[in-house]
């Protein structure tokens, strides 16, 4: 088997780094989409209108009960199909992902909208402000502050997520990795060297939501 | 001004309010007292909508607050109110809390808007504390602010709950005393308090509620001199000798 | 949308039969891996409690370690690179006559992986308990090691019943993951069909419903279990 190749890792990795930024332009654009989402779900759960209740109930409930792998596929094959037209993989998985992980993002912020004292929004409507603005100027700003550390966290585990695209053969650093690992027949140089780059970038952004928790808690 | 009609609600199977009934004038300052729980809290919500009623009818400057085709917000944009707890909004400085209102409400510019909240601030004793975070300022002067944000409003009549139970004793006095002057200057109040030094200096009329009705409403000499119903004396007794 | 609809195809052999085998294939290295993950689990959650500074440790550097690495990547560590770092003569056993290498490696590496969240799990709940209880315990002259095994670890555990059952269904819904090196599973059954017919649609609805289908039954059964697992006045620590 030979002793562990460094060259192997260095000579990829110009490669590796374009994948890089693909994995963090997918995980930016699907934490993006899918909080704005989520909040959306998290306001319908918590509306006391039936109907969207449900809506936001089923919605979180369903998809936390799918695999994502089993999502990227579905959106892999239906997005296309939807469109009528050929859709390149990083969109349709960005959509599998944005609907996908919403689903998280909203019992977060539920749980963040919840936190805020009903004074808080009694406050907003005396003055005057609609729902609308009481929202936006008052409760979601509040809960999102608060909620941060949790939304980091599960933008970190989306990050890790986003290495299934894999199995759509996307260019992420994933699938970078494999591609160069199975060209050179270097596996285990090449997986050694993905699983430290993602540790490392995992570890210090939870480091980082730590550190964050305190400063917070003071 | 503040008309209320036979108001009844419930929570769930509760019966909070039974067939309130009582005026504010224009001009009068008002004080609720009452024992905890006796629906004081709720009532004064009504008035604004904050909370709905299922019964009767409440109207200011005759437009009824339960009417479904009312528009609540610019009423309420009228109507200021004051909480126990304050309510500034932690994530604003003292300045910004003033402003947001009369930037989203009234469409006021920045400039009328900061230079509105300055001579408010100043008015409640606070002119240097504008760029502080609520979590930097002592209970007495969050309670401020928070008279000054709803001032800010221009509003018709004011609300408060209990505006200084949340506070330490010596922080009480220069919260009381901007209300004072501000009744002095004419504003139409409903207090809901527990002080009755302010009540005997400052109001005109008092509400005695227990158990959601409205045991008494009586001028403030009627009230202190001879209060009719045993509930009421009994009230007034423990509150006073404490 | 121009799609022709056959959904007999998923009643038809030898579709059909990919799929039980897919299900028999998801449940049992869903079930083999939660016993890992609940062994080392409970294992490591306890360690990261104790007094001892290096256990601690070790097991705080176990939770980092598999927390922090995504799971594809642990996947194909497992199955691709282990049986290169272990001594040669058991690395030639797994790479030779190990039996079910893929599905063997799999499970490693569910049960590997949701260990680390079934010991943070375990953590918080013994974190949970006041300290005084252990002090009672003490003070009635039990040992440490009784005072966990008596009080701390059952008390524990009834609390955390909810996190519990949802790491089950992790593990279950990350078992879809053995795809990538081999495994033939639910999720991977639903591609072959696909590929062999091209009824994507059929083939995904039935994985999505198999899904759906069994979390609503661990659902609901660990609802009871919870009921009847909990302690009055214990363990109603999230909101609904
Ligand atoms: N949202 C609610 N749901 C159910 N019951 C409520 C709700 N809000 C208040 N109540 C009940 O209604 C009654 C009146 O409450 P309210 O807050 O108006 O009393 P209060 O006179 O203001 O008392 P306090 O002096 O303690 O502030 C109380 O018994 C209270 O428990
Ligand atoms: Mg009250």
């Amino acid at each position: 088997m030979g002793a562990f190749d460094f060259g192997a890792i260095t000579r990829a990795l110009p490669y590796l780094w374009d994948g890089m930024q693909l994995s963090l332009l997918l995980t930016g654009l699907s934490a993006a989409g899918s909080i704005v989402l989520g909040t959306i779900l998290a306001l319908m759960r918590l509306s006391g209108i039936k109907p969207l209740q449900w809506i936001g109930a089923t919605w979180v409930n369903f998809f936390r009960s799918l695999p994502l792998l089993l999502v990227i596929f579905w959106f892999y094959f239906l997005v296309p199909l939807i469109a009528q037209r050929q859709v390149d993989a990083f969109q349709s998985a960005l959509v599998g992902f944005v609907l996908f992980e919403a689903a998280y993002y909203c019992e977060i912020m539920r749980s963040g909208i919840q936190s805020i004292s009903r004074g808080q929004a009694w406050a907003g409507y005396a003055l005057g402000l609609r729902y609308s603005q009481t929202m936006r100027f008052i409760v979601l700003p509040q809960a999102f502050r608060n909620m941060l550390p949790v939304l980091l966290t599960q933008t970190i585990i989306l990050f890790q997520d986003t290495s299934l695209v894999f199995v759509v053969g996307l260019a992420d650093f994933m699938t970078s990795a494999v591609t160069v690992a199975q060209r050179d027949g270097r596996l285990m140089e090449l997986y050694i060297f993905a699983a430290a780059v993602y540790f490392l970038m995992c570890y210090g952004a939870s480091l980082y939501v730590k550190f964050l928790q305190k400063k917070m808690h003071q | 001004m503040i008309e209320i009609q036979h108001v009844n609600k419930w929570f769930g199977p509760f019966q909070v309010l039974k067939d309130c009934t009582s005026r504010v004038e224009k001009g009068e300052v008002v004080v609720i007292c009452g024992p905890s729980g006796s629906g004081k809290s709720t009532l004064i919500k009504c008035v604004n909508g904050l909370e709905p009623f299922q019964e009767g009818i409440i109207t200011v400057n005759g437009i009824s607050v339960g009417d479904k085709a009312t528009n609540l917000p610019k009423l309420r944009s009228h109507i200021g109110m004051v909480f126990q707890n304050f309510e500034l909004f932690p994530h604003k400085t003292a300045a910004e809390n003033i402003a947001l209102a009369q930037l989203k409400v009234l469409g006021r510019s920045e400039d009328e808007a900061r230079a509105r909240g300055k001579l408010l601030l100043d008015r409640v004793g606070l002119g240097e504390m504008g760029h502080k975070y609520p979590s930097e300022l002592s209970g007495g002067q969050q309670q401020r602010v928070a008279i000054a944000r709803a001032l800010a409003m221009d509003p018709i009549a004011m609300l408060f709950d209990e505006p200084t139970s949340a506070l330490d004793p010596e922080m009480i006095n220069e919260v009381l005393d901007v209300m004072q002057e501000l009744a002095r200057d004419g504003m139409t109040m409903m207090v809901v308090t527990h002080e009755m030094g302010f009540a005997r200096r400052v109001a005109d009329r008092v509400i005695f509620m227990d158990e959601g009705e409205i045991v008494e409403d009586a001028t403030k000499d009627e009230f202190f001199g001879t209060p009719r119903s045993e509930r009421a004396q009994q009230f007034l007794s423990k509150i006073l000798h404490h | 949308m121009k799609y022709n609809w056959n959904w007999g195809i998923l009643f038809e052999e030898p579709y059909f039969g990919w799929l039980v085998s897919g299900i028999e294939w998801t449940l049992i290295v869903s079930a083999i891996a939660w016993i890992i993950a609940f062994s080392l689990g409970s294992l490591v959650g306890v360690a990261r409690t104790v007094n001892s500074m290096p256990v601690r440790a070790v097991a705080t550097a176990y939770v980092e370690l598999f927390r922090n690495i995504p799971l594809l990547v642990q996947m194909f560590i497992w199955f691709y690179v282990v049986p290169e770092l272990v001594p040669d003569g058991l690395g030639r056993w797994m790479k030779r006559d190990m039996p079910f290498p893929e599905a063997t490696s799999a499970i490693l590496c569910l049960g590997t992986y949701t260990a680390s969240r079934v010991a943070e799990q375990v953590r918080a709940g013994i974190e949970s308990i006041p300290r005084g209880q252990t002090a009672a315990g003490l003070a009635m002259g039990l040992t440490l090691a009784q005072v966990y095994r008596y009080l701390l670890v059952p008390v524990g555990y009834r609390i955390i019943v909810p996190p519990l059952t949802s790491e089950f269904l992790t593990i279950f819904k990350n078992s879809s993951l053995a795809l990538t090196i081999g495994v033939g599973e639910v999720l991977m059954q639903a591609r072959q069909i696909e590929n062999y017919t091209f009824q994507g649609f059929e083939a995904f609805t039935a994985a999505t419903l198999i899904y759906v289908v069994v979390t609503l039954i661990v659902v609901f059964a660990m609802d009871r279990i919870e009921k009847r697992a909990r302690i009055p006045g214990y363990g109603v620590q999230r909101g609904q």
